[in-house]
């Protein structure tokens, strides 16, 4: 199954309830996946020439303080989420620190853990946070280990963050074809094929709507997608469209789930449009 | 034609299940406690699965607010109104009694349901009417792609547009489409409108409340029937 989440703000006043609001939407999707769980929040974003890290210990205990040190990098703490802010391009530099990078970006910050939604959420405080743009995931997982790195989001470049529900039948060769290309992959897993190839897309020159039009082509199998950037939230379905897929359009917000039990937590749904995407269409939002 | 079931008690004598309170269980025990022609008013459905399914008797029931998947499924002589939205397969199975549902209505609507009416006042997403077996299904607005997929008997009324694949590998059951269809499923086809399609069509604008459909400009979808043997000759094609 896997449940998905997403909120797109519009109204500023709604910014200060982004972490509740989406706490309260993936709680309710929990019976759609056990397995994992993980948030993207987007807000505090940092000047140009800046970016942050969302990073996790890979095995062993880091020492952030002296990490942060060494690599002129301020640490901001979420429960046990970390986010290092500094200069761009300290990848590699990071990870021989014994951290995996979980998102890069101006704005985005990835948290993602295996276990149940409310104990991931509560771990990384999601309730407390800010923020103009949310993507929640909850996994049952099918195409691969039950890891914190095959838990979505996966965010693989940088304020790129993409969520799925269903199963990509192709992905090995797609993922062939982006490995010659020179995209580095951390899993066996399937939505990070996906995610790379949007990435790949984006990086070289297609918006958001462009990518997904290639992924169409790309990759085949079964899938409701959820991805977001800095300015745009998407979503696009197969063909077929066995996977659930609810939006809502609200003058304050966009919001979409896997099903109306997550959107019904939003202030104001009654007046909201609900409705089901239509298969194939590409809807993308732009702030 | 299935008849509008008149609501047999006032809102006032209502029993009331708070979906705030209680578990799905707990409401559908409820209902199934409830005497034959008792009106339930269910508040806070907040798109909850499950409810009001397996009924074999005449209830009154409103849900005031959008629900979730399988509403109404499996039940026989109910009246259920949904104010909202609903989710998968409302009325699935359905055998006998009447679902309404104000907003929109996500997959699967009606599958395989065998008797009775059920009603969309929105539009309908893909997959509408899968394996109709003999119930009436109306929708105002517009049904999605594959909709009516192998349905064996019944009607559908679509008062907008209908999307790709309609009536695909259709048996007896006839498709009414007031708008454009976007395309044809396998062995569908267009058929001229006779003066018995036009009563059933206005009988069925008549049960739904549906005021914006002209009986007699409807567009009729039924079974080429090519599909009903083996063609032994097309082999030698292949």
């Amino acid at each position: 199954m896997c449940g998905i989440v997403g909120l797109h703000v519009l109204d500023a006043e709604l910014e200060g309830q982004l972490g509740p609001l989406l706490t309260a939407m993936l709680t309710q999707m929990t019976d759609r996946g056990p397995d994992s769980a993980g948030i993207a929040v987007y807000g505090d974003t940092v000047a140009d020439g800046s970016l942050k890290y969302s990073c996790r210990a890979a095995s062993h205990p880091v020492d952030w303080e002296a990490l942060a040190a060494e690599l002129t990098l301020s640490i901001t703490r979420h429960g046990d989420g970390i986010v290092l802010t500094g200069a761009p391009g300290l990848n590699t530099a990071i990870e021989a620190y014994g951290v995996r990078i979980v998102s890069t970006g101006r704005s985005v910050e990835v948290f993602k853990e295996t276990g149940l939604p409310g104990t991931v959420l509560d771990r990384f405080q999601i309730s407390t946070r800010t923020g103009y743009q949310g993507v929640g995931h909850t996994r049952l997982a099918t195409e691969s280990a039950i890891t914190t790195d095959g838990s979505h989001p996966f965010s693989t470049h940088d304020d790129l963050c993409v969520v799925h529900n269903g199963s990509f039948s192709n992905y090995f060769s797609v993922k062939r074809d982006l490995e010659a290309l020179g995209e580095q992959f951390l899993t066996h897993n399937d939505t990070e094929v996906a995610a790379r190839l949007i990435g790949y897309e984006m990086n070289h020159g297609r918006d958001l709507g462009d990518a997904l039009h290639v992924l169409q082509k790309q990759l085949d199998g079964f899938y409701t997608l959820l991805c977001a950037t800095e300015n745009q939230f998407a979503v696009v379905r197969d063909a077929v469209s066995c996977k659930p897929a609810m939006i809502a359009v609200h003058p304050r917000y966009v919001a979409m789930a896997s099903e109306y039990r997550a959107l019904a937590e939003l202030p104001g749904i009654d007046e909201a449009e609900v409705f089901e995407p239509t298969p194939t269409e590409i809807y993308v939002w732009t702030r | 034609m299935t008849a509008f079931i008149a609501p047999t008690a006032s809102c006032e004598t209502a029993l009331v299940l708070d979906c705030e309170q209680m578990t799905v269980r707990q409401i559908n025990v409820e209902l199934r406690a409830a005497p034959e022609g008792s009106t339930v008013r269910i508040v806070h459905p907040k798109g909850r699965h499950n409810m009001a399914v397996g009924l074999i008797k005449h209830l009154d029931i409103s849900f005031e607010g959008s629900v979730g998947h399988y509403i109404g499924g499996l039940c026989d002589g109910v009246n259920i109104t949904v104010d909202g939205f609903c989710g998968w397969a409302v009325g699935e199975n359905l055998m006998n009694g009447q679902i309404r549902v104000t907003g929109n209505a996500s997959e699967r609507a009606a599958a395989t349901a065998h008797g009775g009416l059920i009603i969309v006042e929105g539009d309908a997403s893909t997959r509408a009417g899968i394996s109709l077996k003999g119930a009436n299904v109306a929708v105002a607005g517009d049904v999605g792609d594959f909709s009516m997929f192998m349905a064996q008997a019944g009607v559908l009324l679509v008062g907008g547009n209908a999307g790709e694949a309609l009536g695909d590998s259709i048996y007896e059951a006839v498709i009414y489409v007031a708008g454009e269809i976007k395309s044809l499923g396998s062995d569908a086809r267009i058929e001229d409108l006779t003066e018995a399609d036009i009563a059933v069509v206005a009988d069925l604008c008549a049960a739904s409340g549906f005021t914006h459909i002209e009986a007699g400009n409807v567009k009729r979808v039924a079974s080429a029937k090519q599909l009903y043997n083996f063609d032994a000759l097309k082999a030698q094609k292949y």
